[in-house]
């Protein structure tokens, strides 16, 4: 209980850390980056929770992602001033929609933020819910293909959708109004706020999963990973656990999705791409599958980069060696808490500990 | 799509036919090189593990064809004819191309089929998919069959892309939908089947073409998926595959 607290502790004061120290050498524009590596870690661990936890693959995670971002995108976009009808005044006088200016100064009248994301949040719970239940009772590659489907048509929908922007996107996203005059914006003024506000969110997550994993519903979900016929037989309800979790997983993507949206002000189909999901995978898979604390170490690391540009025109080659390496020499993630026995089982080969958990 | 990059690339210095002949052949051996340096050496890999490393593969792979070739569209002439002519099939008008491509189509399920049925070695194949472990005990090695299945696969793969290149072009990702496609055909047709699997294709093929008529064209891709997802949610076996076979494999 206390240690788990603790990493927590720490790891909210390597993120003041890491925010003193660009503080202090004047490299507050690496802020950015990390603030968006913040959404993208969300994702991350939503996935580890159900690759490592529930041990189900999902190579459409991105699409659930792009929902998120989409649907923000686009309600608080959606200039509603001309369909003014009965609804839409009554709407507008419950504070449901919002007038605001755009850029040219034309006047908008859009739905309101939070409306929009928990409309964005609840998209998702029905999709993920709707599509969960069949995808899931699938196993092995025809699981790591349905998912990678769902990711595919979601990803040819918002691309071929004159009103979602098509291939250009939607642009203009007005920013995330929170209470106490924060906002989730890209503005340079609010660029530590908004870096405590995105990494505050992923600790919050972190917890949250953190407690779902020592609770019932984690020990089922260790039951079920490690034998789900056994877990079935001790009457443990395997195949709505699984679902529970793949929608909790989309749900963290979706909701990243919506306010990496506002904090970016657009959104663009790229967001819904294959090797976007395919990079998520292979960030919980080096961060060692069922390893949390692995997986967000690791998208703090790599997304960083990335976002950085460190990796240059081979950004998803880095991101697709790294799955084949890992998948090819520690199937099981490659931080892991066995790590140390494993690396001493590899040198001494010894073939009888080849079962050894 | 490596099959059509390769061709297109050996083309200015070759005749085509040649050029073609040896796109397949280098495909091949790329095909063999992925087997032997990734797939090999596991022990007792899971069939999960072995998608997301071919999933890495094919990402490393357009990410050297990017590198290589650029991103821009590449193209292939046609065999016979230009892509203007066309040949007058009893008042209908076809490109030749499109002939060429049912030809190939045809004559490589034939071959497929033969291979399978009649040869010695196609046989060893089907036992090592049907039962890896009572395969070996008959003497056969399975692990070479594995490599001469992805060899054989990479073949039919680099003719179809070198075939159709003209009608579609190539270009660096062009592979990736056309896996999945491929994958939606197999599962429909029910897997091993070949025969089947160019039955699906057909009714693949026009189900996207006619879906043109309520969706916008645009969707087109997203259908072939859909019935992906409806058909391994509703009937994994494929509509021509067996349920008795399906039982065999796990999904």
């Amino acid at each position: 209980m206390a240690r788990r607290y603790l990493a927590v502790a720490a790891f909210a004061s390597l993120i003041v850390a890491i925010q003193m120290a660009t503080f202090f050498t004047g490299t507050g524009y690496h802020l950015t980056q990390l603030t968006m590596t913040a959404y993208y870690s969300l994702v991350t661990v939503g996935l580890c929770m159900l690759i490592g936890y529930a041990g189900q693959i999902s190579l459409g995670h991105a699409g659930f992602f792009a929902i998120g971002g989409y649907v923000a995108a686009f309600l608080t976009t959606w200039n509603l001033n001309p369909y003014q009808g009965v609804f839409v005044s009554l709407l507008k006088r419950s504070g449901a929609l919002v007038p605001r200016t755009d850029l040219y100064g034309g006047t908008l009248l859009t739905v309101h933020p939070w409306l929009a994301c928990a409309a964005a949040i609840l998209l998702t719970i029905v999709i993920a819910y709707i599509v969960g239940g069949p995808v899931l009772k699938l196993k092995g590659h025809y699981l790591a293909m349905a998912t990678l489907g769902i990711g595919i048509i979601v990803y040819r929908v918002v691309l071929g959708t004159d009103f979602l922007g098509a291939s250009d996107g939607i642009s203009e996203v007005p920013g995330f109004p929170l209470p106490g005059g924060l906002a989730i914006i890209g503005d340079a003024s609010s660029r530590v706020s908004n870096y405590y506000l995105a990494w505050g969110l992923v600790i919050l997550g972190m917890v949250l999963l953190l407690n779902l994993i020592d609770s019932r519903v984690g020990r089922a979900l260790a039951a079920v990973h490690g034998a789900e016929d056994a877990a079935g037989a001790m009457g443990i309800p395997t195949a709505r656990y699984k679902l529970y979790v793949f929608v909790l997983s989309a749900v963290f993507a979706a909701l990243a999705g919506v306010l990496l949206t506002h904090y970016n002000g657009g959104v663009g189909p790229s967001e819904a791409g294959v090797m976007k999901s395919v990079r998520y995978v292979a960030i919980v898979a080096i961060g060692g599958m069922a390893n949390l604390w692995g997986a967000l170490s690791m998208s703090l690391v790599l997304n960083y980069l990335s976002l950085r540009g460190y990796f240059g025109t081979y950004d998803d080659a880095v991101f697709g060696v790294i799955l084949v390496l890992i998948m090819l020499f520690a199937p099981d993630g490659l931080l892991r808490r066995h790590l140390l026995s494993d690396l001493k089982r590899v040198f001494s080969r010894d073939p009888s500990e080849e079962e050894a958990p | 799509m490596l099959g059509g990059m390769t061709a297109v690339t050996l083309q200015p210095f070759l005749p085509l036919p040649l050029a073609i002949v040896l796109a397949v052949v280098l495909t091949m051996i790329v095909g063999a090189v992925i087997e032997i340096v990734f797939i090999r050496w596991l022990y007792k890999p899971s069939v999960l593990r072995m998608v997301i490393i071919t999933i890495g593969i094919s990402i490393g792979i357009r990410e050297v064809a990017l590198h290589l070739w650029g991103n821009g569209v590449k193209t292939l002439p046609y065999f016979t004819g230009s892509s203007i002519s066309s040949i007058n099939l009893g008042g209908v008008y076809i490109s030749s191309q499109v002939l060429w491509v049912v030809g190939v189509g045809g004559l490589a399920v034939a071959a497929l089929t033969a291979f399978f049925n009649l040869t010695m070695l196609g046989r060893q194949m089907r036992a090592c998919a049907a039962n890896r472990d009572a395969a070996r005990l008959c003497g056969i090695d399975a692990g070479n069959m594995v490599t001469l299945s992805f060899v054989l696969s990479a073949a039919i793969g680099a003719i179809g892309g070198a075939v159709v290149c003209p009608i579609t072009y190539v270009q660096y990702d062009s592979g990736t939908p056309l896996a999945i496609k491929g994958f939606t055909v197999a599962i429909l047709g029910g897997l091993g089947n070949s025969t089947a699997a160019v039955g699906a294709g057909m009714i693949l093929g026009i189900l996207e073409s006619f879906s043109i008529w309520v969706l916008p064209s645009a969707y087109k891709e997203a259908i072939s998926i859909a019935i992906l997802l409806v058909i391994l949610f509703v009937k994994p076996s494929g509509i021509f595959g067996s349920a008795e076979a399906a039982r065999l494999k796990e999904f």
